[in-house]
């Protein structure tokens, strides 16, 4: 076991000298769910690559965009993997707001926001937490949580926002997403956000941020377009398909900032025929 | 989240009040503020949601402007409404006071006078605090929301780590197999229910022991050195037999598996037993062994266990000889078959009990072969009488009567003994010997030992190879035929010829008849052999016919009793003498005494047909056997061959031995009485032959005259005359 090192976002001890992805976050966020260990590689993190903030909350924006337009299309059930700390805007206050009856679990492997997330969900019936290593999807799908809550009748949203970009090559995204495509009915949707650029696309900062991902919060993979748009295999994707992240279903054109069109990230919404 | 969940937008007291140029600089105010903060915070909105959130503050603020009294009330509550709201990034509230003091009068068109200002900076000052007031409360509420969230995390990953450890506990302690764990040193740490009652020690005692107080004397030696790899972390496990001894003295046969555990290093820091409780199979086991290793019967080890034994004592050399007595019962099959299995059972179960009794002792193994065969073993014997006095002990103590059921049963036994210096010997070589010399034992009259002797059996071995060859020797045409002259001493006239047969054999060169007639009699062999010298004679017989007419001599036969008992007999000598066209009156068939004596009707019969025949009959080696003279009066009989012995006395030139003349010329006289012809068989000397004419003996035959010589030679010899 020694020698191994572990990643930050993995079970088992509760080592708060340790950041933790979920609580810088939402410190990056505005939160203050969170610890000094926390508050000083996000300060980092932003301090040597401002441009990440604009990155998180874009990517926080796109969670409220597309369950927005999940609720629209009929959507009623939601599957968020990767949850991470219940801040503000979080999908149950979106979806609950449309319709006081739609159904949410919220996924994350961190011990701490999946109890963070059961404390301020108390009460809420229509809302499950699960602590669960989100790959394993066998695991999540066979939970409690998960078939208590949600009906596998009816169409579901599978939302993996800012999630894939911390699962490599190695341990098969595609094979992730697909085993979460196969139990879900007809109809049901996936939505993603990815970290990501184009070949000949490059930015000092974008390095820059991959270095202190890999080495204070988790290592990141960035995928191009076409790596995205693979991950929706077994899914019409709707339009735009696969679009910047800013780009996908802006609210305004206000709300576009001058690199919208070379933002690093992606974001796609997919509907399973 | 219900903490969390605020209604964003602050509805507008009495906005119908105001006026719509104020309204609408309101709204143009709201506008810039909201991309004055956007992205200082982030905040669950839309822009336009944002802009309008901020027209709701923005009338707030005027209606505070303007109201009367004054108060300041609303800025603390608009500044604790942009922190619900989220609006927790503190540029929001740097901005937001700047913009407040830079565009809201003019935005709204109010004249900047003292008193507007004074209310501003007022509100705007309230705002600040409301503002701070909230962060810190919302900070303060999330940090001991998120505290909160560690300790539930750790009391739900305790509970894990408790039931997982409850689980594990329950496991060590109502497993079926025995489980101990040690620290490296062998202190035993803790052991589980099931160990305790299988070596009858508490966990207290138990924990008294180091693991090597547990070594049992009978331990394999590969235990205790894996057990040292174990602990030197050379080996992560390994499995072993090994007894235990309990508590109350007895023994416990495990199978036992060890495993050593290591630290977060990779040091050797704990030990773990898993003990299995094999008693009983290892009973079953033994009790299967010794079955398979032991008569039923006597109970007595059986021919496996034996020949195991054997097979050590050669392998281990440990002793320098070692001595074999094989022993079978004299006569047991016929208790066995008159008395019945049950009671020749018991009869070996008897002598099973009487060898073991007279042979225990260390290195000694008394057997039972199967059936009636015993052997013992002697290891380590000094000389051959060692075990001839095995041998002696055990016939004497075989010599007092059994009583079985009402019978008074009295046994002997032959035993065959060989005993040895091991090197240069075999298992193998040992049994055999063992077995010929028993067999010699028999032969030699029973009841008796007999040692192997290698002399004795090198001739046995020849007599083995000549006897098994002898058919392909026939076939090959290895025999021959020579003749001797019986010459009449009359005239010194040849006038019978005695065909005597001979093995030119291809390892042992030419072989007389003495060295294999026995032979050929005892495998039956004897019989074409008799029938081929017959053949030969007889065509040899014919050939002198045609060559010399009524001068050719008779061709005299040895006839074999097994021949002369032989139901074929004259139909053979008939055919054989029409095959050949040979007159009957130059045949003569030569029988031992015994052989025309001793039999039965049938024979003699047959000896009366040849004779009817024309065949001549003459008796050999008359005077040897215990001839009923009586009786030789009504034989088919033409000729009596006196035995050479009797011509012992009559052999020197100058002096006879009365009593041997004296024989003969009684002999003589008998067998002319009985209108016979006499023939003295051993003439060697002139004086003999002289003598014997003088008796009146009719024919002669022995080097005196000639030797036995090839059919040419004797062409020759007729010539001659």
């Amino acid at each position: 076991m020694d020698g191994v090192e572990r990643p930050v976002w993995a079970p088992g001890d509760i080592d708060l000298s340790r950041p933790s992805i979920a609580r810088v976050y939402d410190y990056w966020l505005g939160g203050a769910h969170n610890f000094a260990v926390d508050r000083a590689v996000g300060d980092k993190v932003i301090a040597d690559v401002p441009v990440l903030r604009s990155v998180i909350l874009n990517h926080r924006a796109f969670l409220r965009r597309a369950v927005r337009y999940l609720l629209a299309h009929g959507i009623r059930q939601f599957l968020d993997l990767g949850s991470g700390i219940p801040t503000v805007g979080n999908v149950h206050e979106i979806a609950q707001s449309v319709d006081p009856t739609a159904r949410v679990v919220y996924v994350d492997i961190d011990p701490v926001a999946v109890a963070h997330s059961r404390a301020i969900l108390t009460g809420n019936e229509l809302v499950g937490v699960l602590q669960t290593d989100v790959r394993d999807a066998r695991a999540v799908l066979d939970s409690p949580e998960v078939r208590d809550m949600l009906d596998f009748d009816q169409p579901i949203a599978v939302l993996m926002v800012a999630l894939l970009h911390f699962v490599p090559d190695a341990e098969d995204p595609a094979g992730v997403v697909a085993a979460y495509r196969d139990v879900i009915p007809a109809g049901s949707f996936l939505a993603v956000s990815h970290a990501g650029h184009e070949d000949g696309e490059w930015d000092p900062a974008w390095d820059d941020a991959k270095g202190l991902y890999n080495r204070g919060v988790s290592p990141i993979t960035y995928r191009d377009r076409s790596s995205v748009e693979s991950l929706f295999k077994g899914f019409d994707l709707v339009a735009p398909g696969v679009a910047r992240l800013p780009l996908w279903h802006p609210e305004s054109p206000d709300d576009l900032g001058d690199d919208a069109t070379h933002f690093i990230g992606y974001a796609a919404v997919g509907r399973k025929p | 989240m219900t903490t969390e969940q605020v209604d964003h937008r602050v509805a507008a007291p009495g906005r119908s009040n105001l006026d719509p140029a104020v309204l609408a600089g309101a709204e143009a105010f709201a506008r810039t503020w909201a991309t004055a903060v956007i992205g200082s915070s982030y905040v669950p909105m839309t822009r336009a949601e944002v802009a309008e959130h901020l027209r709701a503050l923005t009338e707030v603020l005027v209606h505070a402007l303007h109201a009367t009294p004054f108060r300041t009330a609303p800025g603390y509550e608009i500044g604790a409404r942009l922190v619900e709201a989220h609006f927790t990034g503190t540029d929001t509230l740097g901005r937001t006071i700047q913009l407040l003091g830079d565009d809201l009068l003019g935005e709204l068109g109010i004249a900047p006078d003292e008193l507007m200002r004074s209310r501003l900076a007022a509100l705007q000052g309230a705002l600040s605090a409301g503002y701070a007031r909230a962060l810190r409360e919302r900070t303060l509420a999330e940090q001991e929301a998120i505290r909160a969230a560690v300790l539930d995390a750790r009391d739900q990953a305790e509970a894990a780590l408790r039931a997982s450890e409850a689980r594990f506990r329950a496991m060590f302690t109502e497993a079926a197999i025995g489980i101990g764990i040690a620290d490296i040193e062998g202190r035993i740490l803790d052991v589980n229910q099931a160990l305790q009652e299988m070596l009858g020690f508490s966990v207290e005692e138990m924990r008294q022991y180091n693991i090597r107080d547990l070594m049992h004397p009978e331990d394999g030696s590969t235990v205790w050195r894996l057990y040292d790899q174990l602990t030197a972390g050379e080996c992560d496990h390994y499995r072993a037999e090994k007894r235990f001894r309990r508590a109350d003295g007895e023994q416990v046969w495990t199978h036992l598996t060890l495993s050593l555990v290591r630290d977060d290093h990779g040091e050797p820091q704990y030990q773990v037993a898993m003990i299995e409780d094999v008693t009983d199979r290892h009973l079953l086991q033994n009790r299967l062994r010794y079955q398979a290793l032991h008569d039923p019967l006597t109970g007595l080890p059986n021919r496996a266990l034996f020949l195991e034994r054997l097979g050590r004592v050669f392998n281990n050399r440990a002793r320098r000889r070692a001595g074999l007595c094989y022993l079978d019962l004299d006569g047991f099959k016929v208790i066995n078959d008159s008395l019945g299995h049950d009671i020749g059972d018991q009869l070996l179960v008897e002598v099973g009990r009487r060898l073991d009794h007279s042979v225990s002792g260390d290195g000694k193994l008394v057997a039972r072969m199967g059936g009636d065969e015993f052997v013992i073993l002697v290891e380590g014997s000094r000389d051959t009488q060692d075990i001839v006095d095995v041998a002696d002990r055990v016939l004497r103590e075989l010599e007092s009567p059994i009583r079985i059921g009402g019978h008074e049963l009295t046994v002997s036994a032959s035993i065959g003994i060989v005993e040895r210096e091991l090197s240069g010997t075999t298992a193998a070589d040992l049994m055999r010997d063992a077995d010929i010399t028993l067999y010699w034992a028999k032969a030699d009259g029973k009841s008796r030992w007999a040692l192997y002797d290698p002399d004795r059996n090198a001739k046995e071995v020849a007599r083995f190879t000549l006897s098994a060859t002898m058919p392909a020797a026939l076939e090959r045409d290895e025999f021959y035929v020579d003749y001797q002259p019986l010459v009449r001493l009359e005239d010194s006239t040849v006038v019978g010829v005695e065909a005597l047969v001979r093995w030119q054999h291809p390892e042992f060169g030419r072989l007389a008849p003495d060295r294999f007639i026995e032979l050929a009699e005892e495998t039956g062999l004897i019989v074409p052999l008799g029938r081929w010298v017959l053949r030969r004679a007889c065509r040899q017989a014919r050939r002198w016919l045609e060559e010399f007419g009524e001068a050719a001599p008779f061709v005299s036969v040895n006839l074999a009793v097994r021949q002369s008992r032989d139901p074929e007999l004259v139909r053979d000598v008939k055919r054989i003498l029409d095959e050949c066209a040979l007159p009957p009156h130059h045949l003569q068939l030569e029988l031992t005494e015994s052989a025309v004596m001793g039999t039965a009707d049938e024979p003699l019969e047959a000896l009366r047909a040849l004779s009817d025949m024309g065949v001549r009959i003459a008796i050999d080696d008359f005077g040897t056997g215990y001839s009923n003279l009586a009786y030789l009066k009504h034989l088919p009989v033409h000729e009596l061959k006196i035995a050479g012995s009797f011509m012992e006395g009559l052999r020197a030139a100058d002096e006879e031995d009365a009593v041997d003349v004296q024989i003969v010329s009684t002999l003589v006289q008998l067998a002319h009485a009985l209108q016979l012809g006499v023939t003295a068989e051993g003439v060697e000397t002139p004086a003999q032959a002289k003598r014997l004419h003088r008796i009146g003996c009719d024919t002669g035959q022995g080097w005196f005259f000639a030797k036995p010589m090839k059919p040419a030679d004797i062409d020759e010899l007729l010539r001659r005359r």
